[in-house]
């Protein structure tokens, strides 16, 4: 695959709650392994981006192409089944089950053997499970979870549930992997921590992301490329740095009012 | 990446203090994954066998009929419990698959309609046809949840019970009833006494046997389905619907399966039931058969089969029970007429209610959360590391 491939596309998409419009014109690519970050304030729209691609809500307008093919209207399992693996802003773990259960379920459809299987458990439920068991471990390994294996997530402390998350998208093996504020909530070190997986994925295993994130400093460190929204409207698109001093962003940032005397001093 | 399955890298990591340590990842996902739960189960197992040589015939059906009630709990378990659909409709396909049995190995020259067909034929029959049920009713389950769906679940015990009533000819109807199907299997004759394997036994004992055979073969393949991506999926689906479908899991799929797998269970263990019973009626199918069967998942556990078990034994045992108390406290009468201040029935109506709430507000992980607290008291019992 070569570096500018588009693995997923965006094109105008509109998306409308019972006369709320939570996203208008809404249009990006993903290209090659890049990390794509979403950025605006809250209310913006960048978690119903998120839910439009993973099949969770249907726009009323536009297209969206994963991996050259339209999942419009696809129902979120179809569309995981394609290869789209995503985090949660608000953890959705599954509490009552431990760390390897809620990772081998990552696994779901990569286990390969039906109902009759197993009820049987024989070789192939068997084998499947074992096989699917080592991939589970080698994440458990990356994201340094060993600890917490056995232990129902539930009961694990937030910023290792994140942690937990992220490993139960990538046990997808996902050709796109959406972040939703990863960092939220976390102190420094495990801010740091989930930065260096975070780079890590795009540089070992080359998956492409698409980032949401409110920690600028992270956005800006990470991100190949930013798209600002405001109001459910993509307002810049570029480099981390052009993005930063789009006038349109700052004034997102900033508030409304009075804009023009703050950009003035701003930039 | 070097894990292999022999000597995964979690092996190089010893927890300390563990000696317990699994080796290979075959060993952590096996059916009882520790060597004390293999040594406990094979002595419990082996008690089991021992049990009709050392208690009356009374009691002994009132076991018989525990066991095979626990392959009805546990599919209950695997729709409610595990795939958290809260299903009031369980009666429903208890009945289904006591009528296919009795009609299926029925006198052919009876008084109502039997095929005559052996017991390789009538209990496989007993649990499709209520699987076939289950998958006609599963869709419901996918647009309904919580309380609505166990509303629709519970019209389909007054509708099955109207059915069982008006189709005379299959059930004999109410105040009639049918017999259930002889139990008759590689030519040995469960209904009656005999002797088996050279031993002198009497009905009682045999069906026992029977009936401990039939309950261990369900609890593996219900254990089997809990513990592969079959049973993670059903707990995927009941924790979180949104999260389980974005990771790839046909909701759809999933619980209509559940219910086909707890119906299927509930079919065959009806089937069972009722051919131990003797003569049924249609009655017999009614919104109380689905409470008690509600009450074995939640007083014996959600989602465990060990704890589905305890339940069904328990609630089997009870109107036992509630008449060994009534017989200790002159206030509870034995007989509905006169006597003391209630009668043993309300007793035992009163009972129930009691450890329902009980086990909800105290230990909702139900008796399985009791053993559990006795085991974890046992195991750290003076240094037993
Ligand atoms: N299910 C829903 N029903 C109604 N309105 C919704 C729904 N989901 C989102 N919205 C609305 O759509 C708009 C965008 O919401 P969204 O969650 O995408 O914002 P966000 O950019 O992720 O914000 P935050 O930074 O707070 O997470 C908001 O006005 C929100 O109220
Ligand atoms: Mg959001």
């Amino acid at each position: 695959m070569s570096e500018q491939d588009v693995i997923c596309s965006v094109s105008d998409v509109e998306l409308s709650f019972a006369g709320v419009k939570a996203l208008r014109g809404v249009s990006f690519d993903i290209r090659g392994h890049e990390l794509f970050a979403i950025i605006g304030p809250n209310g913006a729209g960048k978690t119903s981006i998120f839910n439009v691609l993973s099949g969770v809500y249907r726009p009323q307008a536009g297209d969206v192409h994963f991996d050259g093919a339209s999942i419009l209207g696809e129902r979120p399992h179809r569309i995981a089944s394609r290869g789209l693996a995503r985090t949660f802003q608000n953890i959705e773990l599954f509490e009552n089950l431990n760390v390897v259960d809620n990772l081998m379920l990552g696994r779901h459809h990569h286990l390969g053997y039906g109902w009759p299987w197993a009820i049987a458990w024989l070789g192939r439920a068997q084998r499947s499970e074992i096989a699917n068991r080592r991939r589970v471990e080698e994440i458990i390994d990356f994201l340094e979870i060993e600890g917490y294996r056995e232990l129902p997530v539930g009961m694990l402390p937030y910023g290792v549930q994140k942690r937990i998350e992220l490993g139960r998208a990538l046990a997808m093996e996902p050709r796109l992997l959406l972040l939703d504020e990863p960092v939220a909530g976390m102190n420094g070190e495990e801010t740091e921590d989930m930065a260096r997986f975070i780079l890590d994925i795009r540089d070992e295993l080359k998956i492409p992301m698409i980032l949401v994130e409110h920690d600028m400093g992270l956005v800006m460190d990470l991100a190949d490329r930013v798209m600002a929204m405001d109001f459910g409207t993509p307002i810049a698109l570029g480099t981390p740095a052009e993005v930063q001093n789009h006038p349109d962003v700052i004034r997102a940032y900033l508030g409304a009012g009075d804009e023009d005397p703050v950009i003035e001093e701003v930039s | 990446m070097t894990a292999t399955v022999t000597s995964p890298r979690r092996t190089t990591r010893p927890p300390r203090g563990r000696p317990r340590l699994r080796t290979a990842y075959r060993q952590d996902m096996a059916l009882l994954n520790t060597p004390a739960k293999r040594r406990s189960t094979l002595l419990l197992v082996l008690a089991a066998f021992g049990v009709p040589f050392f208690f009356t015939d009374d009691l002994l059906l009132v076991f018989t009929l525990g066991l095979i009630a626990s392959v009805g709990a546990i599919g209950l378990n695997l729709v409610t419990g595990y795939a958290g659909q809260v299903s009031l409709g369980h009666a429903f396909f208890l009945g289904l698959g006591a009528y296919t049995a009795a009609v299926l190995g029925g006198d052919p020259e009876g008084r109502l309609i039997g095929y005559g067909l052996p017991m390789w034929v009538w209990l496989p029959a007993a649990g499709i046809v209520a699987a076939i049920a289950g998958l006609i009713v599963g869709p419901i389950a996918v647009r309904l949840r919580g309380l609505y769906l166990a509303i629709v679940t519970l019209g389909l015990v007054f509708l099955g019970e109207h059915v069982f009533r008006e189709a005379r000819t299959l059930t004999g109807g109410p105040g009639v009833g049918r017999r259930g199907p002889d139990l008759e299997l590689f030519g040995i004759r469960f209904s009656e006494g005999g002797s088996l394997f050279g031993l002198g036994l009497s009905r009682d004992q045999q069906q026992f046997f029977l009936a401990l055979v039939f309950l261990i073969v369900f609890a593996i393949l219900g254990r089997n389905i809990a513990r592969s991506g079959v049973g993670r999926a059903f707990s995927a689906v009941r924790d979180r619907d949104v999260a389980a479908a974005v990771i790839g899991i046909n909701l759809t799929v999933y619980k209509v399966m559940a219910f086909a797998m707890s119906s299927f269970f509930a079919g065959v263990a009806g089937a069972m039931y009722y051919a131990v019973v003797g003569v049924f009626e249609p009655a017999a199918f009614g919104l109380l058969l689905s409470i008690q069967y509600l009450a074995m998942v939640l007083i014996g556990g959600v989602a465990t089969i060990s704890g589905s078990i305890m339940g069904a034994m328990f609630i089997t045992a009870l109107p036992r029970i509630a008449q060994e108390i009534a017989h200790l406290f002159p206030v509870i009468s034995t007989s509905t007429v006169g006597g003391g201040i209630i009668n043993v029935f309300q007793f035992e109506a009163i009972l129930y209610g009691l450890l329902i709430i009980g086990f909800l507000i105290f230990e909702p992980r139900g008796l399985y959360g009791i053993w559990m607290r006795i085991r974890n008291y046992w195991k750290g019992w003076p240094f037993s590391y």
